[in-house]
């Protein structure tokens, strides 16, 4: 362990920002939207008092954020946003640009509900929403996992073997607003560990003009496109290898995911984000009774560790997958399609079900979760799936 | 020195190179070519490029007509795009991550889809927040790119794709919006309008006026278009001179919020005659429709006296 790091006590949006004001970036274009407002705001602030180097741009609308994003990163910078939901889904078309133009742009999505109806809670469907962009996707637990990953994002997604941009997702609200505990790294060893950017072409460089983003016909688009896919798997290894690095610095372990109590379980959750910390609470009561209960929590959404997933959920009797968006596609959610998805071309059958839950902000308790592995016992005992398409939470006929 | 076009063409070579596939008879690339020649030679420039024409045009991949450094990311959003390089600029610059020497000017080209109506929020963005950059719209008032249809920038009557001449509504029934006034209320040092006329000196001058203004400029270049206003190709220095003698299309600039008008016709010419050659107008032409024209003549007259009225008032306490 590093006896030198901090220790405070931030909510999840002061840690993202934390994380920001230590990377020191040249530009940051973002507009208020609850709950990741208080990100620009906290970083105005480091702007106003001198603290950081960076040009911060209060732009108009999201769309102009990540626009802005674009045109800085495009033009050498270090650009990076915050925002949630509707403002997401207002950057929709230039997300899909700023992954096209190779642009390592890193932004913190605090998730939250996308209307409609209005609604500022949490839920995945945001995120879900722009999950065949291009963008490599990190899932944080907690504040600490949401300042760590942010610390390690530009060297995952600066790596010339990748060079996409990347977003660290938290859940909106119960981490975003919480205050906990976390460890700091120092800002010397920040600055080290993150480095400076040198881009290989940028529009300053005016020994070398360049042109970017073209008219991209038929002959060479599809090439391109290519050209990303590729960028997306090779940065399942850079994202493993910079996790390496940054336990060496701060003793703390990432990878892929996160197995809690899987290599001996029967029966498992697959989750993201905050209500892995309620499962893990579950995981420990069920294993006191003993029920072999495990956890298996997806850190990296995208690119989507098929194999490796497989193979983790290989050995269990049933497993079920919570996803905290509806697809609306009368088949099941995102990271359920996913999940199974990886099981059946890995040629390994485990009887799954999906749980669509957490909707809106719908709290979701210990009780709920448990509920989860209850089923999936009875799923055992039986071997019968009845509908593998569920909610956890919905209110029914006759419930207050 | 005076403005000499022989001269500035034969020592500033072409910065905008041939090769790019505009139409022939198409307004904007001399307006792009010429404002690219106001720079200094020893400076740097990035252009950004609203979707449009000019842009699916001039950048197909591979090939490229900008010799500058050159941005295009979407339809709505040139302002913004090109404000994030200029942040971009001034943050590395501060920092001394770029050389100390030498300047980069930051110019965007949009067409009036992409300025007046779909780009205004970003445009007025990144004139509120004072970025060093000049916005320059080529108006050539309709969605000419997607097939001639209306815009906001779309004259009275104007025959379009989405404001067909019909037999019971007769073209467009709104006026032009006047975006180069919205441009003013923002408060920024340098707003003009011009064109390509008269040895290009109006556009040349206001183009280096407006590229060295520290601070937002906009400019607002008339730039007609064959296709969509239905006038054959040689004549498009015509179609100008006809815009500005008419006082269809006023050149002025905004100093400070102070008006000038650059240019005042001796003998104010009726509109028909901008009108006439054009086909986008041809139903106004026809017998009984005379209230067309007539009420077209109005709308230019009220423009441009209450433009010569701005310029009195605005320079009153001068």
């Amino acid at each position: 362990m590093n006896n030198m790091s901090i220790r405070e006590r931030l909510s999840g949006n002061e840690a993202a920002a934390t994380a920001m004001k230590q990377i020191n970036p040249d530009v940051v274009a973002a507009f208020p939207i609850t709950p990741s407002t208080e990100i620009p705001q906290y970083f105005s602030t480091f702007v106003d008092n001198g603290l950081v180097d960076t040009e911060f741009v209060a732009v108009e609308s999201e769309h102009s954020a990540m626009s802005a994003c674009i045109g800085a990163e495009a033009a050498g910078a270090r650009a990076m946003t915050a925002t949630s939901a509707n403002g997401l889904s207002l950057m929709w078309e230039m997300i899909y640009i700023a992954s096209s133009l190779r642009l390592p742009i890193v932004m913190s999505l605090v998730n939250r509900a996308v209307s409609g109806p209005l609604n500022i809670h949490n839920d995945h469907s945001d995120a879900m929403g722009v999950r065949d962009a291009g963008w490599i996707m990190l899932f944080s637990e907690n504040n600490q996992e949401a300042y760590d990953n942010l610390l390690m994002a530009h060297k995952i997604a600066e790596n010339k073997n990748v060079m996409l941009p990347l977003m660290v997702c938290q859940d909106g609200f119960i981490t975003s607003h919480s205050i906990e505990n976390i460890e700091l790294v120092e800002d010397d060893k920040v600055k080290e560990f993150v480095g400076t950017y040198k881009p290989e072409h940028y529009l300053l460089n005016k020994n070398e003009p360049i042109a970017v983003g073209p008219l991209d016909l038929q002959a060479y688009l599809f090439e391109h496109k290519a050209g990303q896919a590729e960028a997306m798997k090779n940065a399942k290894q850079v994202i493993l290898d910079v996790a390496k690095d940054f336990e060496k610095m701060t003793g703390r372990k990432y990878s892929l995911f996160e197995e809690y109590k899987l290599d001996d379980a029967e029966i498992a959750i697959v989750c993201m984000n905050s209500t892995a910390g309620t499962t893990k609470f579950v995981v420990d009561k069920l294993r006191e009774q003993g029920v072999k209960a495990g956890l298996l929590k997806l850190r990296v959404f995208r690119p989507f560790p098929v194999e490796e997933i497989a193979k983790a959920l290989s050995h269990l009797k049933a497993i079920a997958v919570l996803d905290k968006a509806d697809s609306l596609n009368a088949a099941g959610g995102a990271l359920f399609e996913d999940v199974t998805s990886a099981m059946y071309v890995n040629n390994i059958h485990v009887p799954a079900v999906n749980y669509v839950y957490g909707i809106g902000g719908r709290d979701t308790k210990a009780d709920d979760i448990e509920s989860v592995y209850t089923d999936l016992s009875e799923i055992v005992k039986t071997g019968k799936i009845d509908n593998p398409y569920r909610y956890l939470g919905l209110r029914k006929e006759g419930d207050k | 020195m005076p403005y000499n076009v022989k001269e500035i063409v034969a020592n500033k070579p072409s910065r905008f190179t041939s090769g790019h596939r505009m139409c022939a008879g198409c307004g904007a690339p001399p307006v792009a070519r010429h404002i690219m020649r106001a720079l200094k030679p020893e400076d740097h420039a990035v252009v950004a490029n609203a979707t449009g024409c000019m842009e699916v045009s001039t950048f197909i991949y591979p090939y490229t007509a900008w010799t500058d450094s050159f941005i295009h990311t979407a339809f709505e959003c040139a302002g913004a795009t090109l404000a994030g390089a200029e942040a971009a600029y001034v943050s590395m610059k501060k920092q001394g991550k770029l050389p100390a020497d030498g300047d980069t000017k930051f110019i965007a080209f949009g067409g009036d889809g992409g300025t007046y109506d779909i780009g205004l929020q970003s445009l007025s963005g990144a004139m509120e927040r004072g970025h060093d950059l000049v916005y320059v719209c080529y108006d050539n008032g309709a969605y000419m790119n997607t097939g001639i249809q209306r815009s906001s920038a779309t004259p009275k009557y104007a025959d379009t794709t989405t404001s067909p001449a019909g037999t019971v509504i007769p073209g467009k029934t709104q006026c032009r919006k006047d975006l180069s006034k919205i441009m003013v209320g923002h408060h920024i040092p340098y707003v003009a309008q011009t064109i390509a006329y008269m040895n290009f000196k109006d556009l040349y001058e206001k183009a280096e006026k407006a590229i060295y203004t520290e601070g937002p400029a906009f400019l607002n270049v008339m730039s007609p278009c064959p296709r969509g206003w239905g006038y054959p190709t040689e004549d498009l220095m015509k179609i100008n001179k006809l815009a500005v003698e008419t006082c269809y299309w006023p050149l002025y600039e905004v100093v400070n919020g102070v008006y000038h008008i650059s240019y005042k016709p001796a003998k104010k010419l009726p509109i028909e005659e901008f009108l006439k050659p054009q086909k986008r107008f041809r139903h106004m032409f026809k017998p009984g429709n005379e209230w067309m024209i007539e009420d077209f003549q109005r709308i230019v007259d009220e423009r441009w006296q209450e433009l010569l009225d701005l310029e009195e008032i605005t320079n009153k306490n001068k």
